[in-house]
């Protein structure tokens, strides 16, 4: 093996055991990685990326997974070449955390809730490196320091859920490098951290890499990552490899068509200039699954020009809610989170406004609070020109009709015991609207509006890919022909030439129902495709409102600048080159009880483009 | 952490309380007059009321109520109406025997069960995983009695390394005990050797398939340490709640059995008493059994602040 090489993994094939056969999750897959170089593996959802990378410390085998041929040579600290498939476990076990280490997706659940934070890095470095307890707990320290965890010494003592997602995340890597590994890597380890934090992180892994010189092996699905941090990119489809190249050929001379439909899918930042509406996504043909529609065929209606004269469908008007925190039985609360704080907008008839920010400033809380699925501590929503914030339950329920949710998680928001046809049809029958022969036309015609056919009916959640269970969230959501449906991210737990589609799709039926969404997204890309205007929240306020355009084109807050500029951009050759190694977080929404904030009215700058005064 | 134990300690207070005050009014709704029971057939009224006066029964309610628990703060149970002798000490004599059952089982099952869920979950489906459960479903399914009697016949009859029957006080001759509380624990022991185990591997198997233990494979950490230190810790609390109900359920079940066969324990003490009308002993075994339980409450609220960081909220 060349004297640089690290890692050599040759023909390699996966296959995990399922009833009747096996999956072939990783199909004779070769690739390798030299010294201190960064490949990235990147493809959707069961595409075989994670599975190669858990293949390298031979993981996969927790999950049942049995690599049945290939050779995955490693080059050791002491300068021996191993092949890693065939060691046994008390060599790989010296390999693993030591000399190839590993950070993961979920930085909540990829520690250990009940040991704290100090724990887990001092088992890692007494483990490998025979250190004492002392000097292991003052390792430790440093490498919480290395990573710029803020306040490192009393991290140590605390548990992870007592950390923001971000400081986890800092705490994990911390432990994986505590050993100094030849290789890292990273397992879509910024995909569960907001936009701005996902900055920080990136930033931090390169610093790291050329402070300790490592190798990183980068596993993601997200284009905008990999042009950030890549030197070479494998693309896999379906757990073979397509394509294999430098990060600057593979961007800007992809061969693969594949490759090709993955970048068209991206929704990249910016890639509406000039656009004052909504646009569907192009070149959504390759791989699709047989049974996906083909909404990309149609080109026809881009978008619902609004119509201009009619009046708001929905109008809020000063909205506040806080969660009382602490305080017993009959105690006063010791504090509030003041999750929504003062805010006022209008969504218009057939429009869509996307309310856009991170983790935390109060846009889920919003949009339930519209619906009343949580109270407001005060405020007006005026619905259809009728004020319901003080509607009781029966009048609430008839006007829950003509609003309706879609939610992130497909998978957990449909009911697993229900079929199809009855989680489609029930919000018909709970308002007595059909049934018997009437009810089953309904349903055949809803799932043919989102793209199914009449014979997914009979199925069940679990038979559907998550795609196809989003859009069986938009036909339940659609029964009941809804003036408005608020999509509490809708789309962020998509791949994403699922994720362009199901964009479409909602384009397509706002054109045709004149539907409004209010869209509550972290993801900006996104925003800038499916919205009319936008709404950038922070701390539970909005700091600044306005059409699309001008928002995304004109940013006059510091926040919305700051947000815009930490989205990853899909070029290499835009690559940020200045590592800022910033700490900061988003402050605690949590305020003593009874504060009153002060909020400022908001500015107009331009036409219907309104600022926080900062 | 000290707060949230103390705040729990004061809600225990108030359960006594609540308890005390419950125990005493029941008693004293029910029909029927201890005064007259102890007087007999051919006692003239005046006999009865004297009698009554001697108890205190007389007084309000409320002023029983007090007298009585200023006496329980001391330890003063009372004295039994019928027998005139202290209601501690009768309960002492019959307690001993039932307590010491009760815990010979409890660790004798956690013992057993703890490392056998452990296995059957981290082997899960292999042979140690199916013998393991098969071994699960008998113990629930063979009545005790049943398996006692083997035990009896095989060990006792006819090995002759254990007494067929009888109770020696460890306070006298732990091997004696030890020999006379081994048969009867095993008997006990097996249905709840099954529930552990069950519950053991139910709720390791979710911990084994959290991120956690991926991320603990990765570090380089042997099996061991993965179970019994990160996995087990987190499975803990089903397994301990399993725990703290199998201690109540074996207390609370002896009184029935006790009674049922006529064995003069704790069980048979309360059914006489109540047949009495002997309002001290009754109020007093209803009292430690209550305070039993809610000990075994408060042990398993402060045991799960104690493995489980999050609940210290």
């Amino acid at each position: 093996m060349d004297q640089q090489r690290l890692i050599d993994v040759r023909d390699l094939r996966v296959q995990f055991p399922v009833e009747g056969g096996v999956v072939k999750a990783v199909d004779g897959v070769s690739w390798h990685i030299d010294r201190g170089e960064t490949l990235a593996i990147v493809g959707e959802s069961g595409s075989g990326k994670s599975v190669s990378a858990l293949s390298l410390l031979r993981l996969t085998e927790l999950g049942g997974g049995r690599i049945v041929s290939g050779e995955i040579e490693f080059r050791r600290k002491s300068g021996a070449v191993v092949d890693m498939v065939q060691q046994p476990l008390p060599v790989l076990r010296d390999i693993r955390g030591n000399e190839i280490s590993m950070i993961f997706q979920e930085p909540m659940t990829s520690l250990n809730p009940v040991f704290t934070i100090g724990f887990q890095i001092v088992e890692a470095i007494r483990l490998h490196q025979g250190k004492s307890r002392r000097e292991a707990d003052e390792l430790a320290l440093e490498m919480l320091n290395l990573v710029r965890m803020p306040e490192a010494e009393k991290r140590l003592d605390e548990y992870p859920h007592q950390l923001s997602g971000g400081m986890r995340q800092r705490a994990m890597i911390a432990m994986s490098l505590a050993c100094r590994p030849a290789l890292l890597i990273a397992d879509e380890p910024t995909t569960a951290l907001d936009v701005t934090i996902q900055a920080q992180i990136l930033d931090l892994i390169k610093t790291l890499q050329r402070e300790i010189g490592m190798a990183v092996l980068f596993i993601t699905h997200d284009m905008g990552v990999v042009a950030e941090m890549a030197d070479r990119v494998v693309v896999m489809y379906r757990g073979e490899k397509v394509e294999e190249g430098p990060v600057e050929e593979i961007f800007h001379a992809p061969q693969h068509p594949y490759t090709k439909a993955l970048l068209d899918a991206v929704p990249r930042l910016g890639a509406m200039r000039g656009q004052p509406l909504p646009m569907k996504f192009p070149n959504l043909e390759y791989g699709r699954d047989a049974s996906e529609p083909a909404t990309a065929a149609k080109p026809a209606a881009d978008a619902a020009p609004r119509p201009a004269d009619a009046g708001p469908l929905l109008e809020v008007d000063g909205l506040v809610t806080r969660f009382p925190v602490g305080g017993g039985l009959l105690g006063k609360p010791k504090a509030a989170i003041h999750a929504v704080e003062n805010i006022s907008f209008s969504l218009g008839v057939g429009e869509t406004l996307a309310l856009v920010g991170e983790s935390g400033c109060g846009k889920s809380t919003t949009a339930r609070t519209i619906l009343r699925l949580q109270e407001p501590t005060r405020g007006r929503v005026v619905f259809g020109g009728r004020d319901i914030t003080k509607l009781g339950r029966g009048a609430m329920e008839s006007v829950r009709r003509q609003m309706q949710m879609i939610f992130q998680d497909p998978f957990a928001s449909l009911n697993p015991r229900l079929s199809v046809a009855d989680l489609i049809g029930e919000p018909l029958r709970i308002h007595n609207l059909a049934s018997g022969k009437a009810l089953q036309d309904r349903v055949a015609d809803l799932l043919r509006r989102v793209g199914l056919g009449p014979e997914h009916a009979r199925r069940y959640p679990h038979e559907f890919s998550g795609g196809q269970r989003q859009r069986i969230c938009i036909a339940r959501a659609l029964a009941l022909n809804p003036n408005l449906i608020v999509a509490d991210e809708a789309v962020s737990a998509l791949d994403v030439s699922i994720q362009a589609q199901i964009v479409n799709l909602m384009l397509d039926l706002q054109a045709e129902f004149g539907i409004s969404y209010l869209f509550v997204s972290h993801d900006l890309a996104v925003v800038e495709r499916i919205s009319h205007r936008v709404a950038v929240m922070y701390l539970g306020q909005i700091v600044e409102l306005g059409p699309r355009a001008a928002v995304f084109e004109d940013p006059r807050h510091p926040y919305t600048r700051k947000l815009m500029s930490a989205v990853p951009v899909a070029d290499p050759r835009q690559r940020r080159t200045d590592l800022r190694l910033m700490t900061d977080e988003i402050p605690s929404p949590l305020k003593p009880w009874g504060f009153e904030p002060e909020t400022l009215p908001l500015e107009e700058v331009s036409p219907g483009h309104f600022v926080m005064p900062h | 952490m000290i707060a949230l134990i103390l705040k729990r300690l004061v809600a225990t207070a108030f359960v006594m309380a609540f308890v005390a005050f419950f125990v005493f009014g029941l008693l004293h709704l029910a029909p029927g007059d201890p005064a007259a029971v102890i007087a007999g057939d051919i006692a003239t009224k005046e006999d009865i009321e004297r009698i009554r006066a001697t108890l205190g029964l007389d007084l309000p309610f409320h002023t029983q109520f007090l007298n009585w628990l200023g006496a329980i703060m001391q330890g003063d149970l009372g004295t039994s109406i019928f027998s005139g002798r202290p209601v501690s000490e009768l309960i002492l004599q019959r307690v001993e025997p039932t307590l010491a059952l009760t815990t010979t089982t409890i660790l004798l099952s956690v013992v057993v069960a703890i490392p056998l869920g452990i296995a059957a979950a981290w082997r899960a489906g292999s042979w140690i995983d199916r013998t393991m459960m098969g071994f699960a479903v008998l113990g629930f399914s063979v009545p005790v009695f049943v398996f006692a009697y083997l035990l009896i016949m095989v060990f006792a009859a006819q090995l002759k390394l254990v007494p067929v029957m009888g109770y020696v006080s460890p306070f006298k001759d732990l091997g004696g005990f030890l020999r006379a509380i081994a048969l009867p624990t095993v008997a006990l022991g097996v249905t709840y050797v099954a529930l552990i185990a069950r519950i053991t591997r139910a709720s390791m198997l979710e911990a084994i398939n959290q991120d956690y233990i991926r991320t603990a494979h990765a570090k380089g950490l042997g099996i061991v340490p993965i179970l019994f230190r990160h996995a087990l810790r987190n499975a803990s609390v089903p397994i301990v709640t399993t725990v703290g109900i199998g201690i109540a359920l074996l207390i609370g079940g002896v009184v029935v059995t006790e009674s049922v066969f006529a064995i003069p324990g704790l069980g048979r003490l309360t059914a006489d008493s109540i047949l009495r009308r002997d309002y001290p002993i009754v109020q007093g075994v209803i009292l430690i059994f209550s305070g039993i339980y809610v000990l075994i409450n408060l042990t398993i609220d402060i045991i799960y602040i104690l493995v489980d960081p999050r609940i210290r909220y």
